[in-house]
């Protein structure tokens, strides 16, 4: 058996045996449904509809629905692409990454971490698809014979690339997530007494016995999808800086953007994390499995990607001095001075100095400074995209082209309604699935839980 | 006539003594239901390593041969295009801008090529029946399953050898 130094702070609070582990998870999935969840889950179940009736109106209407013009061909809707994507990182960063670090303390918060990243990679999804216009013809981003359209597609561009990565990335995430699941539901389908639950979730189980050979298989299956859904999450949002960085616009063309971007979206990622997760603890009671440790770790991840991607403004900052190119140092000038410099100053207000916050202990170690900052991180990192598109292209190599963004209802309405269908999937997984991986978590009971280490001690 | 006996242990670290015990006497342990993974269980009761991680490879590399011939197909043979002066017209002057997607669909297969074997190989599938001794084994308890017609001793040595075990609940049942 494995064994802790006793200076650790322990990851599982209490007295807990296998047993409450599973009574803890399992037991609100099978009581009835909170009101606080049945209010919630109204509230963001009509901003979705709203969501949805805006962008049907977008697509019966067209893409001048949106504030675009032929200046700005690009705006909220990939900045949201962008936002989403980024934040489904941190889901495969805990799970994955972390899984081949072999930190414990990832196992209270994977499943709900993935499940975030699932929904928010489909949210993403939806931009790039509703942004083509004419969204009945999406099928020709895939590789189609040429005889069906006029060309193949072009694999140099890394538009495609990233038709590739996402769908990688959202199918793996998904197995990944699923594979996990599985043992987990077994549990729910041997406690549930009611009938249909008991045959939905015996489906959902696939059969699962927990043999010796199948825990065998599944670890190993565990940690080469983790080995390599590390490099695939990498390169995801590597790639979807490359839809920029390949171009030839001041402020986009530059190097330095795959690892600015991946660690820009491991900070929103876990930023958005720790806004689900604080609330998610006190609705489900599990204060004992996601606490101020959890939290403190989350932060200190925080720090570091927020520290990269402030030192990565800068460097922008300077290089587009340094190099001398005018185009390019006036993209920037532009930025921080121009009619979008609000939207520079929030990303910098934002994403650089708050996180800087969490150097000290009790504001790293407060919950509710913590989900304060979480929520500044959000709406920071949102302009930080806004930032690099917008200001970037409305003002063109020719002044005659210069124009200016303005989002209609359109924009703001869809925008909304993406973070409405978020919650909505987040609080229905909440309610019918184990938000805590169950069989993870008994593994690191008896190493990392309070009162078997405080047996230990005596 | 055989005779299964479902030894229950109520923590894992008893049943991985007593099943260390009951292999030391010579006794063949057939089956493990536990509802976590135990650590150390695998070399006692006689399980290999699974080779699901050697499979994934083969996949892997099944998906970058038909990634990198399709583009190949594509972009240099079927219709080579002058995209802004990038090279199109020879694979190795291509392959730079090959190397996201040949990267991307390697993983594809590898992810999805390794969870189908391993769902096949387990025999899991979506309204499969649950095979489990007991509930009990997917929240807290521990069953390991001896039968008579894979040991040599008969069912009444059996019995003893496992009752001197810290077990939680015997249950014996017959079967053909």
């Amino acid at each position: 058996m494995q064994r802790e130094s006793a200076i650790r702070e322990p990851l599982i609070l209490g007295h807990k045996t296998y047993k409450d582990i599973t009574d803890d998870v399992v037991g609100p999935i099978m009581g009835p449904a909170s009101l606080g969840w049945k209010i919630m889950i109204t509230i963001s179940s009509i901003i979705a509809i709203y969501g949805v009736g805006s962008i049907l109106y977008l697509i019966s209407t067209g893409i001048g629905a949106w504030g675009l013009n032929k200046t700005v061909g690009w705006a909220w809707d990939i900045t949201n692409f962008v936002w989403w994507v980024g934040i489904g990182h941190a889901g495969t960063l805990i799970s994955a990454v972390l899984l081949l670090f072999r930190q414990k303390w990832r196992m209270a918060i994977n499943r709900s971490a993935e499940a975030m990243t699932i929904f928010a990679v489909i949210m993403a999804a939806v931009f790039p698809g509703i942004h083509m216009g004419r969204i009945w013809l999406a099928y020709y981003v895939f590789p189609l014979p040429n005889q069906f359209g006029s060309l193949w597609v072009n694999f140099n561009s890394p538009l495609l690339w990233d038709v590739f990565a996402i769908s990688t990335y959202f199918s793996v995430s998904l197995v990944f997530w699923y594979v996990g699941l599985i043992p987990d539901f077994a549990t729910i389908r041997d406690r549930m007494v009611k009938p249909l639950p008991k045959k939905i979730y015996g489906i959902l189980s696939f059969g699962w016995s927990g043999r010796a050979k199948h825990w065998n298989r599944f670890e190993e299956l565990s940690l080469v999808l983790a080995g390599i859904a590390t490099p695939l999450v990498f390169s995801v949002h590597s790639i979807v800086s490359m839809d920029f960085a390949t171009s030839v616009i001041p402020g986009w063309h530059t190097t330095i953007f795959p690892p600015y971007f991946v660690s820009g979206a491991v900070f929103s990622g876990f930023a958005m994390v720790q806004t689900l997760l604080l609330v998610m603890r006190k609705a489900y009671k599990l204060e004992d499995y996601i606490h101020i440790k959890h939290v403190e770790y989350m932060n200190i991840v925080i720090i570091v990607t927020g520290s990269i991607v402030g030192v990565a403004y800068l460097t922008e900052l300077f290089i587009s001095w340094y190099s001398g190119v005018e185009y390019e140092s006036y993209a920037f000038i532009n930025r921080f001075s121009g009619p979008y410099s609000m939207a520079y100053w929030t990303m910098m207000t934002c994403n650089v100095i708050s996180p800087q916050l969490f150097w000290f202990k009790k504001i790293r170690r407060s919950f509710v400074a913590t989900f304060v900052l979480s929520i500044v991180v959000n709406i920071g990192m949102w302009f930080e995209r806004y930032v690099i598109i917008v200001t970037s292209l409305h003002r063109d190599y020719l002044p005659s082209s210069w124009g200016e963004f303005i989002p209609t209802a359109t924009d703001v309405g869809v925008f909304l309604g993406t973070i409405g269908i978020f919650l909505t999937l987040f609080l229905s997984f909440t309610r019918f699935f184990p938000v805590l991986a169950l069989n993870e978590l008994k593994t690191i009971l008896k190493s990392s839980g309070e009162s078997y280490r405080n047996e230990q001690a005596k | 006539m055989k005779k299964v006996f479902h030894v229950m242990y109520d923590d894992d670290d008893k049943l991985l003594v007593a099943a260390r015990e009951l292999v030391g006497k010579g006794i063949h342990v057939n089956e493990v239901y536990s509802p976590f993974p135990i650590h150390g269980i695998d070399p006692v009761i006689g399980i290999k390593r699974t080779r699901l991680a050697i499979t994934s490879f083969m996949y892997a590399m099944t998906g970058l041969t038909l990634a990198v011939s399709f583009m190949w197909y594509t972009m240099i043979s079927d219709w080579p295009m002058n995209i802004g002066g990038k090279p199109s017209f020879s694979l190795l002057e291509n392959l730079p801008a090959f190397i996201p997607v040949s990267f991307e669909f390697s993983v594809l297969c590898a992810a999805h090529g390794m969870v189908i074997t391993y769902l096949l190989r387990n025999g899991t599938f979506p309204g499969m029946p649950a095979t489990n001794p007991d509930p009990r084994t997917t929240d807290n308890m521990f069953v390991m399953e001896i039968t008579t017609d894979s040991n040599s001793m008969n069912a009444e040595e059996l019995e003893t050898a496992i009752k001197n075990t810290a077990l939680f609940e015997l249950s014996i049942k017959e079967s053909k």
